[in-house]
C-alpha cells in the first residue's frame, strides 16, 4: 500500500461533479468559439493597424491600470476597516460597498453624473473651486472604471483578511509593534495573494467596462473611447470590425492575466 | 454542437413567438396571436399608441414591440429573430435587411424626422443658431457618426459649413438627450421628436439647415413573419391617416 500523490484524493472524480463542470465550461467557451469562427482572419492585419484601434487599446490599458491603482489605494484600507473594525452599522457599510456590483453600470454612470457632473452634488463645487470638470475626460473614464471595479477588490481582500491568522498580528503587538507597522509588515504580506487576486479581477472588470464609462465620460476617440466603446460603435455599422476589436481585447487581457497569475499568485 | 444550437434556437423562437401558430385560420378571431414589431427607439411613443389601437380593432391579437437602435434591430432580424414588422430610422439600416432578403416587398417611407438643437431650459450656453455650436468653450455632444442621428448631424453641419468639436460622440440620440437634460452638455443635436418628448427638461431650437439632413423612416413587413397577414395590416395602419396623425403628434413630418 503505497501512498499516492498527496494533493490528489484517491479514485476517479465523480461524474456528478464532472458533468456540470464540463457543461459550465462549454457554456463559457462556446460564445468565444463563435467569435473565433466568425472572425475575418484574412483582413485581420489591416484592421489592427488602424490608428483608432491602437489608440483605443492604449487608452483601455492605461485607464484600467490607473483604475486598479486607485482601487488598491482606497480599497485595501476599506477592506481592512470592514474586516477589523467593530462598530455598529458595519453590515450596512459592507452592503453599501457592494452596491456597484448590483447596480446596472449605465445607472452607475448616471449616478456618477449626478454626483460628480457639472451640476452634481460634489461636481458643482469642484467646478466652482478648481475649475475641474470630470465628464468627457480621461479622468472621468478612470473614475467610472474605479467605481465599478472597486467592490471586486474590497470583497476579495476582506475575505483574505478574515481568513488570516490573527495570532500573528497579536504576536507582533506583544513585541511592541504599532498598528501601522503591524499592517505593513505582518497583515499585508499575509493577505498578498488575496490582494493580487483582487487586483487582477479589478483590472479585468475595468478593462471591459462599458456602461458607466460611456454614460459618465462619453465617447471621443483618443480621449474617452476605450475598446469596449469602440466595439459597441463598430457593431452599429461593421460587425466584422467589432469582432476583430473584441478579439484584440480578449487576447491582450488573456496574455496579461496569464502572465500576472504566474508572477503574483504562482505560489497559491 | 450544431444540433444543440439548433435546438436552443428552436426553443427561443417558440418562446418568443408565443403560440403564434395556433388558430392560424381565424384571422383576428378569438385565438391568441402575437404580432411582433421591431421599431426604432424614436418611435416608442407613437407606435405604442398605434399598437394599442391595433389591438382594439383586432380582438385576440397582442402587439409586442422591440424598440431599440435601428442598426441593432436590423442585425437581430438578419440573424433570424422572429419579427413581423420592421420600422427603421434610416433607409441605410432598412437596406441591410432588404439586401439580406429578409423583407417582404418594398419598404415604404412613412415619416420624416429632422434635427433640432437641444439645450437645457435656461440655455446656459446662449445658443440661438447652428453656428453657435462652433463657439470655443461650449460643450456640445453629438451622436457618433456610426449611428443615424450622427450621420444626419454631420450632414447638417457640413451643409451649414459649421465645424464643431464635440465633447463626446454618444452611442444614440437618447444618450445625447440625457447629457443635455442633466446639464452636462450646453447643447446637442437630437431629433425633433426626442426634444418634443422631453419638452419639460430641454428646449428644442429649430434651424434651417436641418432641411438638408431629413431622416426618412421606412417600414416593411418581413419575409419570415410568423403573422404575415397581421404584419401587412399593421403596416397599413401606420401608413393610414390615423397613423399619420399619431406620428405628426409626436413631432414627425409626413413623407
Amino acid at each position: 500500500m503505497t501512498t499516492r500523490d498527496a494533493d490528489r484524493p484517491p479514485g476517479r472524480p465523480p461524474w456528478i461533479l464532472v458533468l456540470p463542470a464540463l457543461t459550465g465550461l462549454v457554456f463559457l467557451v462556446l460564445p468565444l468559439a463563435g467569435l473565433l469562427v466568425r472572425a475575418p482572419w484574412s483582413t485581420l492585419g489591416t484592421r489592427l493597424a488602424e490608428p483608432q484601434v491602437l489608440e483605443a487599446l492604449r487608452l483601455s490599458l492605461v485607464s484600467a491600470t490607473l483604475a486598479t491603482v486607485l482601487c488598491l489605494l482606497f480599497g485595501v484600507p476599506l477592506a481592512w476597516v470592514l474586516a477589523r473594525v467593530r462598530l455598529p452599522g458595519m453590515r450596512l457599510v459592507r452592503a453599501l460597498v457592494t452596491v456597484p456590483l448590483v447596480l446596472p453600470p449605465v445607472v452607475g454612470g448616471v449616478a456618477l453624473l449626478l454626483a460628480l457632473g457639472r451640476r452634481g452634488l460634489a461636481g458643482r463645487w469642484l467646478e466652482a473651486a478648481f475649475g475641474i470638470s470630470l465628464p468627457f475626460t480621461t479622468a472621468g473614464v478612470v473614475l467610472a472604471e474605479t467605481f465599478v471595479a472597486m467592490p471586486f477588490l474590497v470583497i476579495s481582500v476582506e475575505g483574505a483578511l478574515r481568513a488570516a491568522d490573527l495570532r500573528l498580528e497579536e504576536a507582533a503587538a506583544t513585541l511592541g509593534a504599532s498598528r501601522w507597522t503591524i499592517f505593513r509588515r505582518v497583515t499585508l504580506p499575509l493577505v498578498a495573494p488575496g490582494v493580487a487576486a483582487g487586483a487582477v479581477l479589478c483590472w479585468a472588470r475595468a478593462l471591459g467596462e462599458f456602461g458607466a464609462t460611456i454614460t459618465f465620460a462619453g465617447n471621443f476617440p483618443g480621449r474617452t473611447q476605450t475598446m469596449p466603446l469602440a466595439v459597441y460603435l463598430a457593431l452599429e455599422t461593421d460587425p466584422q470590425a467589432a469582432i476583430v476589436l473584441s478579439l484584440v481585447l480578449l487576447a491582450v487581457s488573456v496574455v496579461v492575466l496569464a502572465a500576472l497569475r504566474d508572477r503574483w499568485t504562482g505560489a497559491s | 454542437m450544431k444540433r444543440m444550437m439548433a435546438a436552443a434556437a428552436a426553443v427561443l423562437t417558440l418562446a418568443a413567438a408565443g403560440c403564434g401558430d395556433t388558430g392560424g385560420k381565424r384571422d383576428g378571431g378569438g385565438g391568441a396571436k402575437t404580432l411582433t414589431v421591431f421599431a426604432a427607439a424614436s418611435l416608442t411613443e407613437s407606435f405604442t399608441a398605434l399598437g394599442r389601437s391595433f389591438e382594439g380593432t383586432h380582438p385576440g391579437v397582442k402587439v409586442r414591440f422591440n424598440f431599440g437602435g435601428s442598426s441593432a434591430l436590423a442585425q437581430q432580424i438578419t440573424q433570424g429573430a422572429p419579427a413581423d414588422v420592421f420600422a427603421a430610422a434610416s433607409p441605410a439600416t432598412m437596406k441591410t435587411v432588404t439586401d439580406g432578403g429578409a423583407a417582404s416587398g418594398q419598404p415604404q417611407v412613412f415619416a420624416k424626422n429632422r434635427l433640432v438643437i437641444a439645450v437645457p431650459p435656461q440655455d446656459p450656453g446662449k445658443v440661438a443658431k447652428l453656428a453657435d455650436l462652433a463657439r470655443p468653450g461650449l460643450k456640445v455632444v453629438l451622436c457618433a457618426e456610426q449611428v443615424p442621428c450622427g450621420a444626419a448631424a454631420e450632414k447638417a453641419l457640413a451643409a451649414a459649413g459649421v465645424r464643431v468639436k464635440p465633447a463626446s460622440q454618444e452611442q444614440d440620440v437618447k444618450a445625447v438627450l440625457t447629457k443635455v437634460r442633466l446639464g452636462e452638455a450646453d447643447a446637442g443635436l437630437v431629433y425633433r421628436t426626442d426634444a418634443k418628448a422631453a419638452a419639460a427638461q430641454v428646449k428644442g431650437i429649430e434651424f434651417a439647415e436641418s432641411a438638408k439632413a431629413v431622416n426618412d423612416y421606412p417600414i416593411a413587413a418581413l419575409a419570415k413573419a410568423p403573422q404575415p397577414a397581421l404584419a401587412r395590416q399593421f403596416v397599413g395602419l401606420v401608413l393610414s391617416g390615423q397613423g399619420r396623425t399619431a406620428l405628426t403628434g409626436a413631432g414627425f413630418e409626413s413623407p
